[in-house]
């Protein structure tokens, strides 16, 4: 007889730990005209910013509730906690951040990553960003990585804030655009100079601790013409029974021949609902590289888009969605050619497995002057067993003749034939499967950062762990 | 001595298709078998069955190795007590190179992993055997090989592996005679380096030829059909199985 394991939950123990927070400390749960003001107000927002939060506020108000994708009638806005005031101002010193917080981001390994590989590195923890760090040499180049608030504060920065800050994801966009409008808080701001060229990545870490609360961090990154970043996202929660919502916003501007790299890894607890809008806008002969890996939250929806919006503007897009048990997971990629002999690359795998449901949805709009263009996509899909589900969307609007596009889809299963030949070097059923999983996984983790993708063939092996029926 | 091999009595179906019928074998360690018989005669299914391979349901019958009925238990289980099979078509696993597995599976089969420094030297002397360009180590398990690459990167793992019981499954079918030289080298050395114990199932005297075969079997209709020295597997060779059909059918 073969033997059979059971199916547990994965051990999340190193993702799981939290700490008690200082309820005083919560703004009240919900969302209305007191919260936004008294938000605005803790945060000394400029008059512009509160008018543009209380704006939001009403744009939120009136915008119907998303309902064409995954239900998230699970999340219940009038108890979410929006804001939860930090105990201590944001560090850029890591033993000035207080001892809690610091274990936490020590057990994610945050700190220990900066001293090996990065350039600068900030933790976000709730609401607020606690540490922030650039390495001497990086802020001697004239590159620019804080906190958004601080950033708005500066009068090198103020304006270029203004003229940046929801100009790509508008608070029109959607219902959550429009909440995160209204509430955002914390986030990263990253200007990198003309001509300036990172070699080592900086990096930014969301953590959510407190229970039933949301984070909303807005990340403003800006290219000039000619330089380069790679920036790294890094997300988790505990698991509380309390779903949690995450709807962040990030906006990236890429300028004329620079190039821009994002990796995420998110691994929110399961019953986050992670409702994330991503843009990039790419100019003449620039970059955008998305590199994304999706394993956590109970119900997601993250389409990064890139606007190709000068002659010779490239999009690469490599992601990985993994849904488990509960999990209901609708991810892709958007591309907008705008210009001429511009290109996109999408590029993305799925796995479902013990009931998990992973939608693909790609879009890709090739504009009438856009003449030239080229665009591949990309998806392949695994599902693990006869209860989880795969879906494949993908939407095409091309406008010229004179365009190069090409679609690939392939929904498979692994095959008994491939598990036999894996066991019979050696190989015991489960670490068969997970090989088969890793190595169609292998050409995103090829992608991430060594400790990234060491992260997310550990998760992979997680996730696999008695996963045999 | 008791034999490394002793299938007993072995019937085996796939779905509600019979395959085999009451098959009976004895190998002893370091002994040289060959296995022949015509097309769907139960070869391929034998040397899956030994192997444990889930397609085929054991209907009777028992299978032991090195005095242990293997029977019930899973591939892995009879891989890390010294059973290999050569695939005939050996399967395409993307993302992993032939490098990365096989320093796993040498690991699970052994119980300890390798220094990379010292499997690398012994994987490209290997390679060097096999006339294999070392660069293959490097791609995609089994992708976009050729045929002949894909068998002999059957043998590179026979050679890495070095079980106790090797199956080849029509290892040199679809090679040319250079390659069929190639393999066969191959096989020569596993032997020569592990006293290894092999049961050859093939149509070609030529892979035959630098090895002394010590029994032939003849399988008809899933079932023992004749069995002899090595003299007979050259006169089936020579003569065909026409023999063999009519008197198992009768």
């Amino acid at each position: 007889m073969k033997e059979k394991t059971q199916v547990d939950d994965i051990d999340r123990s190193l993702y799981d730990f939290r700490y008690d927070e200082d309820e005083s400390e919560f703004f009240d749960s919900g969302i209305s005209d007191d919260i936004i003001r008294a938000i605005s107000d803790e945060k000394n927002d400029t008059d512009w910013m509160r008018e543009f939060r209380l704006r939001s506020l009403a744009i939120y108000e009136r915008t119907k509730m998303t309902d064409w994708g995954p239900s998230i009638e699970g999340l219940d806005l009038d108890n979410i906690v929006t804001y939860i005031r930090q105990s201590s101002r944001m560090n850029t010193d890591w033993e000035s951040v207080p001892e809690d917080i610091k274990d936490t981001f020590e057990r994610l390994g945050i700190p220990q990553a900066e001293r090996e590989s990065l350039a600068g590195v900030g933790a976000q923890y709730d609401s607020e960003l606690v540490y922030h760090n650039v390495r001497k040499e990086v802020a001697e180049s004239g590159v620019v990585y804080t906190d958004l608030e601080s950033a708005m504060h500066d009068p090198a920065y103020a304006d270029m804030i203004r003229e940046h800050f929801m100009k790509l994801v508008p608070p029109t966009d959607h219902k959550f655009a429009a909440l995160h409008g209204a509430v955002w808080s914390g986030g990263s701001f990253v200007y990198v100079p003309r001509g300036v060229k990172l070699d080592i990545p900086l990096q930014s870490y969301f953590r959510l601790n407190a229970k039933g609360a949301g984070q909303f961090e807005h990340t403003l990154i800006i290219l000039e013409d000619n330089s380069s970043l790679h920036f790294i996202e890094g997300c988790s929660a505990p698991k509380y029974y309390e779903a949690g919502l995450h709807a962040g916003c990030v906006e990236l501007f890429v300028g004329k021949n620079a190039k821009l790299r994002y990796s995420t890894i998110e691994n929110w607890s399961k019953n986050m609902y992670n409702l994330n809008t991503k843009r990039a806008l790419v100019e003449e002969g620039g970059k955008v590289e998305w590199v994304s890996g999706s394993f956590g939250s109970h119900v997601s929806y993250l389409y990064p888009t890139s606007i190709l919006n000068g002659r010779g503007a490239t999009a690469e897009f490599t992601g990985i969605t993994f849904a488990g048990a509960g999990q209901n997971l609708d991810t892709g990629a958007k591309i907008i050619h705008n210009a001429p002999d511009t290109s996109s690359y999408i590029n993305t795998k799925s796995i479902s497995k013990s009931g998990g449901i992973s939608t693909f949805r790609s879009a890709v709009t090739v504009a009438k002057k856009a003449e030239g263009s080229r665009s591949s996509v990309s998806c392949e899909s695994l599902m693990l067993d006869d209860i989880s589900r795969s879906d494949t969307i993908p939407v095409m609007d091309i406008r010229t003749d004179k365009a190069d596009i090409g679609h690939e889809a392939k929904i498979g299963r692994i095959s008994d034939e491939a598990v036999f030949y894996l066991t019979s070097r050696g190989l015991d059923e489960e670490s068969a499967r997970a090989m088969i999983v890793r190595g169609f996984a292998d050409n995103v983790s090829k992608e991430l950062p060594l400790e990234y993708a060491m992260e997310m063939n550990n998760l992979i092996g997680l996730e696999m762990k008695g996963s045999i029926g | 001595m008791a034999a490394l091999l002793e299938i007993k009595d072995l019937s085996a179906a796939a779905e509600d298709k019979q395959i085999l019928s009451g098959v009976s074998m004895s190998i002893g360690e370091g002994e040289t078998h060959v296995l022949m018989g015509h097309n769907g005669a139960g070869k391929s299914t034998l040397g899956l069955c030994i192997m444990g391979s889930p397609e085929y349901t054991v209907t009777g019958g028992r299978i032991f190795f090195d005095g242990e009925d293997i029977t019930e238990l899973s591939p892995d289980k009879r891989a890390k007590a010294g059973i290999f099979l050569s695939f005939q078509t050996p399967v395409e696993i993307a993302g992993i190179t032939l490098s990365e597995f096989l320093r796993n599976a040498l690991e699970q089969v052994t119980g300890r992993r390798m220094k990379l420094w010292d499997f690398k030297k012994k994987l490209k002397a290997a390679m060097e055997l096999l006339d294999m360009d070392t660069a293959y180590a490097d791609r995609d398990l089994n992708v976009g090989f050729s045929g002949g690459e894909k068998k002999k990167a059957e043998i590179l793992q026979l050679l890495i592996l070095s079980p106790r019981l090797a199956i080849l499954d029509e290892t040199d079918s679809g090679l040319d005679i250079d390659a069929v030289r190639t393999v066969s080298k191959g096989i020569e050395e596993y032997k020569k380096a592990t006293n290894g114990t092999l049961l050859i199932i093939t149509h070609n005297a030529k892979i035959l030829e630098a090895l002394e075969v010590d029994r032939t079997h003849i399988l008809s209709a899933g079932t023992n059909a004749d069995e002899g020295g090595g003299e007979l597997a050259l006169k089936v060779l020579e003569q065909g199985f026409e023999n063999y059909k009519g008197k198992v059918e009768a």
